[in-house]
C-alpha cells in the first residue's frame, strides 16, 4: 500500500540524504588476522589492514573533503592538485577492499565450473594461470599489483599489472577478479625480499569462490 | 673495460641502530642492492653500455631503455649513492659553501629537511628524495622507483648530492607504514659530508 509516508522517503528524504556523503570507511576483515597463517603472517594481516588500508580510507576522505571544498569554491586549481591524492587513496581502497575478500583461511586448491573453463580457455591450464601471474608479479618494478581481470568487450581473461595504487577497472577497463598486491609492505615482515616466496604461498589462500562470483557478476 | 663493483658498505649493519635497523641494513645491502647489481651486469652484458661508466650508463636512460637496463642500473647507482649519504660519525648538519646555499635557498636546514621530509610522504609508492644542484641552484625533487636525476627520464634532472631512499624496503621491519617517523629518524644519520664533497664541484 503506497502511503505518503513511502513517498516522502523516496522522493524527498533519500535523495537528501544520500547529497550528505557519508564518509567510506575500512570494511572489516572477513577472517582473524592469523587465520592464513603460515601463508601470510599475522603480523602482516593486522598491519596491512589496520595500518595501510585504514590510512587510504582515511587520506581518500580527507581528499575528498578537499575536493568538495574547491568544486564548491570553483577552485580548479585546488581541484586539479587533489586529483593525484584520489587516485592513489581511492586507489588503494578500492584495490585492498577487494584483495581482502580474495583471500580466505578455507581457500586455496583450484577454481571449478565457469572459472574454470575460462582459465582452460585462456591459459590452456590452471597450473599456466598460476606461472603467468607469478611471472607478472615478480615482473612489477616497485610497488604495484598483478591482476586476473575480465574484459567484457573481448569476452576473455586477462592477466595486467598496474603500478602502485592504480585500480584496474578505471585504469583499463577490465574488471577485477583476483589481486596479488606486491608492494612491499604486503609480504615484506614475513618473506623479506623474497617475493617469489609470497608468490608461490598466496595460492594457498586464494577463494576461489570469491574470483567465481567477480565473474558472474561481471557479465 | 670498466669492471663494475660491489663495493664494501663501509660501517656495520648495526653502525646506524637505533634510527635504522641492523637487519634492515643487512637485507637491503647483501639483498636488495646486491641483486641490482647482478642483474645490472646481466642486462648490459655484450651491448655497448659495458663500456660505460656507471654515471655514463644512468646519463643514457630514456624512454627507449629496456626496463631491465632501467631498473637495474639505477637500483646499483642509487644504492651505491645513498650508502655515502648515511653514516654512523658522519657530518649531521651543513656547513660551509653548503650551508650557506642551504639557507639562501630554503631559508634554513630546519626547512630543507621539512621541504625533503614533505617530498619523501608525497613519493605515492617507491622511490628516492633528492637534494640536486640544477643550474647551479638547490632544488628538491623526487623520482619513483629506481629512476634518479641523472637519466634523461627523469621529469626534472640535476646533479644529485644527497638522497632519501623512500622504498618501503628501506624501513619497513622497524617502521612498518610509518614513512614519516622514519623520515624525522633518518636526520640523526645523515652523512652531510658527501653532499658538501659533491657541492663544490
Amino acid at each position: 500500500m503506497f502511503s505518503l509516508r513511502t513517498s516522502l522517503r523516496r522522493q524527498i528524504i533519500r535523495p537528501v540524504l544520500c547529497a550528505l556523503r557519508a564518509k567510506h570507511t575500512l570494511p572489516k576483515l572477513p577472517y582473524p588476522y592469523e587465520s592464513l597463517e603460515p601463508h601470510i603472517s599475522a603480523d602482516i594481516m593486522k598491519t596491512h589492514h589496520t595500518k595501510h588500508h585504514a590510512t587510504y580510507v582515511n587520506n581518500l576522505n580527507a581528499a575528498e573533503e578537499k575536493l568538495q571544498a574547491a568544486t564548491t569554491a570553483g577552485d580548479v586549481s585546488g581541484v586539479i592538485a587533489v586529483q593525484g591524492a584520489i587516485r592513489f587513496n581511492g586507489g588503494g581502497h578500492i584495490n585492498h577492499s577487494i584483495f581482502w575478500s580474495n583471500l580466505s583461511p578455507n581457500g586455496g586448491g583450484e577454481p571449478q565450473g565457469e572459472l574454470r573453463d575460462a582459465i582452460e580457455r585462456e591459459f590452456g591450464s590452471f597450473a599456466n594461470l598460476q606461472s603467468n601471474m607469478v611471472t607478472a608479479a615478480t615482473g612489477v618494478q616497485g610497488s604495484g599489483w598483478t591482476w586476473l581481470g575480465y574484459s567484457r568487450e573481448q569476452k576473455r581473461l586477462v592477466i595486467v599489472s598496474c603500478p602502485n595504487q592504480d585500480p584496474l577497472m578505471a585504469t583499463t577497463g577490465l574488471i577485477p577478479l583476483l589481486g596479488i598486491d606486491v608492494w612491499e609492505h604486503a609480504y615484506y615482515l614475513q618473506y623479506k625480499n623474497v617475493r617469489p616466496d609470497y608468490l608461490k604461498a598466496i595460492w594457498n589462500v586464494v577463494n576461489w569462490n570469491n574470483v567465481a562470483e567477480r565473474l558472474l557478476a561481471s557479465k | 673495460k670498466i669492471m663494475f663493483e660491489f663495493k664494501e658498505l663501509g660501517y656495520a649493519y648495526d653502525a646506524l641502530e637505533p634510527y635504522i635497523d641492523a637487519k634492515t641494513m643487512e637485507i637491503h645491502y647483501s639483498k636488495h642492492h646486491k641483486t641490482y647489481y647482478d642483474k645490472f651486469l646481466a642486462s648490459i652484458g655484450d651491448t655497448p653500455m659495458e663500456n660505460l661508466n656507471i654515471e655514463g650508463v644512468i646519463e643514457q636512460v630514456d624512454d627507449n631503455t629496456p626496463s631491465a637496463i632501467r631498473n637495474n642500473a639505477g637500483g646499483y647507482f642509487n644504492h651505491n649513492f645513498f650508502w655515502k649519504c648515511i653514516a654512523p660519525n658522519g657530518a649531521r648538519e651543513p656547513e660551509g659553501n653548503l650551508a650557506d646555499a642551504i639557507n639562501s635557498t630554503f631559508g634554513s636546514y630546519e626547512n630543507l629537511k621539512t621541504k625533503m621530509s614533505e617530498a619523501g610522504v608525497a613519493r605515492f609508492g617507491s622511490g628516492f628524495v633528492w637534494l640536486i644542484v640544477k643550474d647551479n641552484k638547490l632544488q628538491v625533487v623526487s623520482t619513483p622507483n629506481q629512476d634518479n636525476p641523472l637519466m634523461k627520464i627523469s621529469s626534472i634532472q640535476g646533479t644529485p648530492i644527497m638522497a632519501i631512499d623512500v622504498w618501503e624496503h628501506a624501513y619497513y621491519l622497524k617502521y612498518q607504514n610509518r614513512r614519516p617517523e622514519y623520515l624525522k629518524a633518518f636526520w640523526n644519520v645523515v652523512n652531510w659530508s658527501t653532499a658538501a664533497a659533491l657541492f663544490s664541484k
